[in-house]
């Protein structure tokens, strides 16, 4: 029993580290590449909003695992990155199609009146998407976008497969080690679940916090 | 001669195969406030959009204070600055509270520093009655006190004219008159003003001139008194008799 907090615990929290910065990384890539491509989704040409649209389907249709090998390949072929990198990389693209949908229904959902409100008034299209409709947007996008997050910190599992050593890889090096794969498995299972619990108790404290009043 | 303030030649515009717009030629001057008055559907909305480009119109040209807004070389988020617009539906922006609905404007479209900012937008608020409601947001504001403040966020950028379309029209009644005594006294005041409504009390205290608008032209236009007491054609007479039936009683 002292042996799960004197070494399994420890063991494994080394590697929550990487855990965390794979989902931050991804979350925060992620964001950035949907939240342009939303933007030429909703305000960019025919063109552009067709290819983002074919392309964000295909991602989403596909399993994550198979889309973090083909990125990882992908990636590897044309430069030179790490594992944790490349995966980190690979996984952002993936979210970021999510994010993307997340993002274009939000941009949406502010209604055409806000846009040519802030026109009348003599703001350009890109003030007027900076100052007016990104902030509503934003705001209305959290609870969506805060169940995406919940699914990158479980996605940041995947990275194992490129031998990247976040929890989950070792808890699998402890079960090999002591040949007690339920302990280990289970106490990962615990990190998972304290992490997507407090990233969701966190987004919707943010979203109250900035929720609009009246 | 004194030149129009705002100049409308030949306006066309259509949406697909609808010709919503057939022609509109219009010359307003300094200090007037004109009334448009007119079916639903008739193009009333279309045209006052024509007039600051938020519609362009597929053929004619506008001028507002001098400078052709439909030359292709124009910096329009220049011209529309000083030409106040306010929509059926206020459109004030939901995120920001009262004060800062004013001031972003003159802060991100006229690079006024936040104090000037925050200074000017109170006392557009007084001038609107509604200096005690700075803080509160949209979403706290009943439906006059929000188009009031849609007033006051266009008569900060010191509009040269002001553009209402149907600013009454989707108010509760009750809630219509502190809307229009604002309107009155703007006018009053000796604005510009380009009013679509059916507010007829109002355009009986204070237009110059009533425009009666179907299927996109000018059907009619004249003084309030010969609009009503004598208008020319029997399409105007009975639409001005149907007004209060189709737009309330309050109208009159
Ligand atoms: N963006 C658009 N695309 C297609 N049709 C449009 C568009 N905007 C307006 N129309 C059409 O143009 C016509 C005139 O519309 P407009 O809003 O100018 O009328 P209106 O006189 O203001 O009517 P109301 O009194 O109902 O406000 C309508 O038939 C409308 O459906
Ligand atoms: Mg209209």
């Amino acid at each position: 029993m002292t042996e799960i907090f004197s070494g399994l615990i420890p063991y494994i929290l080394t590697g929550l580290q990487v855990t965390l910065e794979v989902t931050v990384l991804a979350l925060g890539m992620g964001f950035l590449i949907g939240l342009a491509l939303a933007l030429l989704r909703v305000y960019g040409g025919k063109a552009s909003s067709s290819i983002i649209a074919v392309v964000t389907m295909v991602i989403r249709a596909l399993p994550h695992i198979l889309l973090l090998l083909l990125a990882y390949f992908a990636i590897a072929a044309v430069v030179n990155l790490t594992p944790f990198w490349a995966g980190s990389l690979s996984l952002a693209i993936i979210s970021s199609a999510y994010q993307c949908e997340i993002l274009r229904g939000a941009l949406l959902s502010v209604g055409a009146g806000q846009m040519m409100a802030a026109r009348t008034l003599g703001m350009t299209r890109l003030q007027a998407i900076r100052h007016i409709i990104l902030p509503q947007a934003l705001r209305q996008a959290i609870p969506a976008w805060s169940n995406e997050a919940a699914i990158v910190v479980k996605d940041s599992s995947l990275v194992y497969v490129l031998g990247v050593p976040e929890i989950l890889r070792k808890a699998q090096y402890y079960s090999a080690r002591t040949y007690q794969p339920f302990t280990a498995f289970i106490a990962v299972a615990v990190v998972y679940f304290l992490l997507t619990f407090l990233t969701n108790r966190g987004l919707s404290a943010l979203e109250r916090k900035l929720r609009t009043p009246g | 001669m004194v030149e129009p303030i705002i100049r409308l030649d030949n306006i066309h515009k259509s949406y697909g195969k609808d010709d919503i717009l057939k022609g509109i030629s219009l010359e307003i001057m300094e200090g007037e406030v004109v009334v448009i008055i007119g079916p639903s559907g008739t193009g009333k909305s279309t045209l006052l959009r024509c007039i600051n480009q938020l519609t362009v119109p597929n053929s004619g040209r506008v001028w507002v204070d001098g400078v052709e807004l439909t030359d292709p070389k124009v910096d329009i988020n220049k011209a529309r600055r000083h030409i106040g617009f306010v929509f059926q539906d206020v459109n004030l922006f939901n995120h920001l509270n009262a004060l800062n609905n004013i001031s972003i404007g003159l802060k991100l479209v006229l690079g006024m520093p936040a104090p000037n900012a925050k200074e000017k937008a109170l006392l557009e608020l007084k001038r609107v009655g509604l200096e005690q409601k700075a803080d509160l947001y949209p979403g706290q504001l009943s439906g006059g006190q929000k188009q009031r403040v849609a007033i006051a966020r266009a008569l900060a950028m010191d509009p040269r004219v002001m553009l209402f379309d149907e600013p009454t029209s989707a108010l509760d009644p009750e809630l219509i008159g502190e809307v229009l005594e604002v309107m009155k006294k703007l006018a009053r005041e000796g604005m510009t003003m380009v009013c679509v409504t059916h507010e007829m009390g109002f355009a009986r205290e204070v237009a110059s001139r009533i425009i009666f608008m179907e299927h996109g032209v000018v059907v009619e236009e004249g003084s309030p008194e010969q609009m009503f007491a004598n208008p020319q054609f029997n399409r105007t007479r009975e639409f001005l008799g149907k007004i209060s039936e189709l737009y309330g009683k309050h109208t009159e």
